[in-house]
């Protein structure tokens, strides 16, 4: 039993990596952007989240509410008055400007709130389980695998539904006859940024209640959800979810045999499925 | 005779006035630098070996990046495994650590071989974080290896490094301490590898493997339609940069002389400064990298009290040049001056002075 434990506990980590996968996955899939500072966004909302928590004394879920606007306004204006700058044929601008921006960012979370781990206070809900007989399950991974699952979805809807999902698409295939149907594709972009930092917003919250955080995890945390979005092929959505729990499984399986073995083992994970499906397993985007 | 004056004779020529000074003006200055330690302190000759690693690692991204096309996150791979071979063969096998820097050169040429082969499975910015992920791999493999350490790393043995070559002769020439000897001996091994490092890279660039190597980069389909194998030239700039980055890294820990997997795989200390001193300097130009370490060291000097404070800056300024002067300081420069010291464009001379004026 102690195996569809593990096991269970794998896919619900995996939930984890989809959220912090998914705003990547839309970005790239609208921009072809790789934000390196995704990662340090990810802690920085956290800290948002834990201010707030601390200074008003509000439950990490409403903080977390009132948070993600502001990452929505930070995300917007990032894209639009600096990352839409450094788009274009050459990869080196935007590279070299979002790992400027991941450095930046941490350092000043460093010097603004210590190099001191963290943690958003949780009350009842980070003990509680559900007893499904042959295992017991944690609610909190309950909840964040259950939130990535309708994060995924809701993107999908977004996508594939509205106007603004058009636009998207229509941006993502070709940004010049898009804007001669009169859109402007620097505020999709921004759109699209903004978006994003709601789903990262709705991450830092469940990272913050299931483990203890500092300014120096965001690169790691970027390394998951870059992995998660290559196994599941660029630009698929629901491919991110698959490659999260993958990570997750890998994870959670390396550290049952060997505790040092954690993170190495969704690192070769991720290794063999480049080796053998070096486009991911649901391949999207052709480029 | 007639007839063949008629024919104009072009010459293709790279080499530029400012080339010929850089070159008479070298040797002095090479001169001058190897001669330094008989009358500087031990505080220079620290800090230059500092400038010297720096940017030897700073020209090897470039010659990756800014050459190459390959943006890579992952150079602390290089320098970890190169000063892992290196304790290892003074730890295990009980070679002298100079000699060991050779190996730790070469042992990074070998893990470049499988990197590559993931990480050429990975395009544009995928490739820069796919070749983070394997430096994460390595760090994490080096971290389980107990008898260099594990997670907490080790030290060289006191008797290798006291009975390092050539330190008792240094020690006895400039009547030093044998941990200045070895500071010195580290020093003029820096500026050889620092030199050759330049002279190599440039000697590539101006041969006909580098013109393809930036035909490569500045359009890989024409290229490819000209008949240069896109290939080769990107395997053979990685595994070179490997190489020079591994040297590097195995003579920047026979200085340090004390290891572990989270400093000697560091992207911060040995991707990130590196980033920045050759985006501020100039990426693309033998000059920049020059021209970003001294930058890099004298703001290093500058902040180095202010903590983080001093890498929150340094990430700005690498967000403004790369939107402001995506070229650095030396693109700058030249723009203004049309000063070339390493130049590598090939320029048409002659054609019009050959023919007859009647």
């Amino acid at each position: 039993m102690i195996w569809v434990d593990t096991l269970v506990q794998g896919i619900l980590l995996g939930g984890l990596y989809a959220l912090f996968a998914a705003g990547l996955s839309l970005v790239f899939g609208i921009m072809r952007l790789v934000n390196l500072a995704h990662g340090d966004l990810i802690v920085m909302a956290a800290y948002l989240i834990l201010l707030l928590v601390t200074l008003l004394g509000l439950s990490p879920f409403v903080a977390a509410a009132i948070a993600a606007p502001v990452m929505y306004l930070i995300g917007w204006g990032l894209q639009k008055h600096l990352l839409n700058r450094t788009l274009g044929t050459d990869i080196l601008p935007p590279l070299l400007v979002t790992f400027g921006l991941s450095i930046a960012l941490q350092n000043a979370l460093l010097e603004g709130f210590s190099a001191d781990s963290q943690r958003l206070p949780t009350g009842a809900i980070s003990t509680a389980s559900l007893d499904l007989g042959v295992l017991t399950v944690g609610v909190l991974p309950l909840l964040t695998f259950g939130s990535a699952v309708a994060v995924i979805d809701g993107l999908n809807q977004l996508f594939y539904r509205t106007e603004l999902g058009r636009a998207f698409r229509a941006t993502s295939d070709d940004p010049i006859t898009a804007s001669l149907m009169g859109i402007r594709p620097g505020n999709i972009f921004a759109k699209a940024t903004a978006i994003a930092m709601l789903v990262v917003t709705l991450a830092a919250l469940y990272l913050g209640m299931r483990s203890n955080f500092d300014p120096n995890i965001g690169p790691a945390r970027l390394i998951y959800a870059f992995q998660a979005v290559i196994i599941g092929g660029l630009g698929s959505l629901w491919g991110t979810l698959a490659g999260g729990i993958i990570i997750g499984l890998a994870q959670t399986i390396g550290a049952a045999i060997n505790p040092e073995w954690q993170i190495l083992a969704g690192h070769v994970a991720f290794l063999v499925v480049l080796l053998l499906r070096p486009r991911g397993l649901f391949p999207r985007a052709f480029d | 005779m007639n007839t063949q004056s008629h024919i104009p004779t072009y010459v293709v020529t790279t080499r530029t006035k400012a080339s010929q000074v850089t070159a008479v003006v070298s040797v002095p200055l090479l001169a001058l630098l190897i001669l330094l330690p008989f009358f500087a302190g031990r505080g220079l000759i620290q800090d230059l070996f500092f400038v010297l690693t720096m940017l030897v690692l700073a020209q090897f991204w470039n010659l990756l990046a800014g050459y190459g096309g390959m943006v890579s996150i992952g150079q602390q791979a290089f320098v970890g495994m190169g000063a892992y071979a290196m304790f290892g063969g003074v730890i295990l096998a009980g070679i002298d650590p100079i000699p060991a820097i050779l190996l730790g050169g070469v042992a990074a040429l070998i893990v470049a071989i499988p990197t590559a082969f993931f990480a050429f499975r990975l395009q544009g910015p995928y490739f820069a974080i796919g070749t983070w992920v394997i430096a994460e791999v390595m760090r994490l493999i080096m971290a389980q290896v107990q008898s260099l350490g594990g997670g907490t790393g080790t030290s060289l043995p006191r008797a290798a490094t006291r009975e390092m070559w050539a330190t008792e002769w240094i020690a006895e020439l400039f009547d030093v301490r044998n941990s200045a000897a070895r500071d010195i001996l580290t020093y003029w091994l820096a500026l050889a590898l620092a030199a050759a490092s330049i002279a190599a890279i440039y000697a590539l660039l101006r041969s006909k493997p580098g013109l393809a190597l930036s035909a490569v980069r500045d359009n890989p389909e024409a290229a490819k339609s000209v008949g240069v194998d896109a290939g080769r030239m990107k395997w053979f700039v990685f595994l070179a940069s490997a190489f020079g980055t591994g040297l590097a890294g195995a003579l920047i820990y026979v200085q340090k002389a004390r290891i572990s997997p989270d400093a000697a795989f560091s992207v911060t200390d040995w991707t990130a400064y590196v980033l920045f001193i050759v985006i501020i300097g100039g990426i693309g130009t033998i000059e920049g990298p020059i021209i970003g370490v001294i930058i890099f060291f004298l703001l290093q000097s500058l902040l180095a009290d202010f903590g983080s404070w001093y890498l929150f800056t340094l990430g700005i300024i690498g967000i403004l040049v790369m939107l402001i002067a995506p070229r650095g300081l030396w693109g700058l420069i030249t723009d203004k001056t049309g000063i070339q010291l390493f130049p590598v464009r090939r320029r048409l001379r002659g054609g019009t002075a050959n023919t007859p004026k009647n």
